[in-house]
């Protein structure tokens, strides 16, 4: 499939609800956990069983992002949609069929495998076009795609939450609601399939910098140079903090306040992880549009030097004030989903748009690690320092020691992060207006 | 702004553009509402 390229007068705002329209539906993954407890009761599964889906499509995101990347640079945008659409799709077709004759298998290989294929190809999908789009504001160009990344859970929570209320939670109810949830991604992202477009020439914005202009480097090199690594690192680091909160955000809030004169109750825990997830999402989209201001080695010694910061006040001081924990907690979610939204433009500036969504792609194992390292930390030590007879904020004082030793080695590796060397670099094309499917081939290296 | 224009008249596409933000802002100011609603419970629960 040929990449769609935009006909004359095409506007360049209509790119970002296109990516929106696919990362809007694909962000439902973080709203599995409604569907955990029916499943539970109509097919007489575990808490661990019942998680599976999630996480093998969570899996599966990494790795077709790491592997797909290049076939998503080489076909374009509007394969790279439709690919995600009709995965993610019948991802949930499949889970249908498996929840109405009772075969779970059936819901873990079609929710976990097959549509975390189109989480993956889905993600990266918008990225490098969007940054085509805008090389003027790339930051905010993709802070806006991947904040439809956090927003896509806030659509399908509550919205799954009602329609198994009217349904019912019986298989054959879960079996509806799988069915109503692929009908309508399907038709939900296909505004993005029908609307996105590459430019038509390789400089699309008369004021901005020429988008070919500069370093270009191709995927096979990048992953090859320090920088890729130190941006791996980064990323890793920024995202284990970040989750170290977020996994126990509920229980940690009640334990740190459990002794003081206004302890908090299970609902206001609830209102305080919502809250997370509105710093998370407001993160995507306001540091990384201030990384088009500032740049972005700047953004991110803000992310890990600052977050730090944070996490020391509340280790010190969160436990005697109810506001500080909460202030500290949103600017370390804010941090952590800019540092997700942010690293596509860094990215853009350390190799070029040449292959920067395969990059990302294989860039985005940083986050399968981290998404085991940072529960693994909060959760193992406060075990373990429960199992001790500790109670209350010290069961997470060592955790938030251990992220504060993370968010500096992250820190350092920012620091390290210098122009990637010439050697890796490609020839520069002989015409600097040749058309951008033409830029689109395969590398032969 | 647009791409590379040689036509003198491109089409117009505000009315493209205003229904392809609404398709995608619509859903999302729905989660938005029902997050506030929940976050609130924070500050009354």
């Amino acid at each position: 499939m040929s990449p769609p390229v935009a006909p004359p007068g095409w506007s360049r705002w209509l790119v970002p609800p296109a990516a929106l329209s696919v990362h809007l539906s694909i962000g439902q993954a973080y709203a599995w956990s409604v569907f955990k407890p029916p499943l539970e009761s109509a097919l007489g599964l575990s808490g661990t069983q019942s998680a599976l889906p999630f996480q093998l499509g969570i899996v599966m995101l990494g790795l077709s992002a790491a592997f797909g990347g290049t076939l998503v640079e080489r076909n374009g945008p509007r394969w790279a949609m439709t690919v995600a659409l009709i995965c993610f799709s019948s991802g949930f077709l499949i889970s249908a069929l498996g929840a109405a004759v009772e075969q779970y298998w059936l819901i873990v290989l079609g929710y976990g495998f097959i549509g975390g294929i189109g989480l993956g190809i889905g993600y990266i999908s918008p990225v490098s076009t969007l940054i085509k789009w805008f090389p003027d504001r790339p930051g905010m160009a993709t802070g806006i795609a991947i904040m439809g990344f956090g927003g896509g859970a806030l659509i399908a929570s509550p919205w799954s939450a009602q329609m198994l209320e009217s349904f019912g939670s019986d298989s054959s109810g879960i079996a509806l609601a799988f069915l109503v949830h692929g009908l309508s991604y399907a038709v939900f992202m296909l505004l993005g399939v029908l609307l996105v477009r590459v430019p038509r020439t390789e400089k699309p914005v008369e004021s901005g910098p020429a988008v070919f202009d500069g370093v270009q480097v191709s995927a096979r090199s990048a992953i090859r140079t320090p920088q890729f690594w130190c941006l791996w690192l980064v990323l890793c680091m920024n995202v284990s903090a970040g989750i170290g909160i977020l996994e126990k955000a509920a229980p940690m809030i009640t334990d740190f306040f459990a002794d003081s004169s206004t302890p908090v109750t299970v609902t206001a825990a609830a209102g305080f992880v919502a809250l997370l997830s509105a710093a998370n999402m407001a993160g995507r989209i306001g540091w990384s549009s201030t990384s088009d201001l500032i740049g972005r080695k700047n953004i991110y010694r803000v992310y890990l030097g600052a977050g730090a910061l944070m996490y020391l006040l509340i280790a010190l001081f969160g436990d005697s004030s109810k506001p500080l924990f909460i202030v500290c907690a949103l600017v370390i979610l804010s941090f952590y989903g800019g540092g997700f939204a942010t690293v596509p433009a860094y990215l853009k500036d350390l190799f070029g748009t040449y292959q920067v969504g395969a990059i990302h792609g294989r860039l985005l194992t940083a986050w399968s690690t981290a998404g085991v390292l940072g529960p693994l930390i909060v959760n193992w030590i406060a075990d373990r320092q429960e199992e001790a007879g500790k109670h209350g904020a010290s069961l997470y004082g060592l955790s938030f020691f251990i992220m504060i030793g993370l968010l500096v080695v992250g820190f350092v590796a920012n620091e390290f992060v210098r122009p990637v060397h010439a050697r890796h670099h490609i020839p520069a094309p002989r015409e600097a207006t040749a058309d951008v499917v033409q830029r689109q081939q395969p590398e032969s290296a | 702004m647009s791409s590379s224009d040689s036509s003198p008249n491109p089409p117009d596409r505000r009315a493209l553009i205003a229904v392809s933000w609404l398709w995608v802002g619509l859903p999302l100011g729905y989660g938005l509402y029902e997050l506030v609603q929940k976050a609130t419970q924070l500050f009354t629960g």
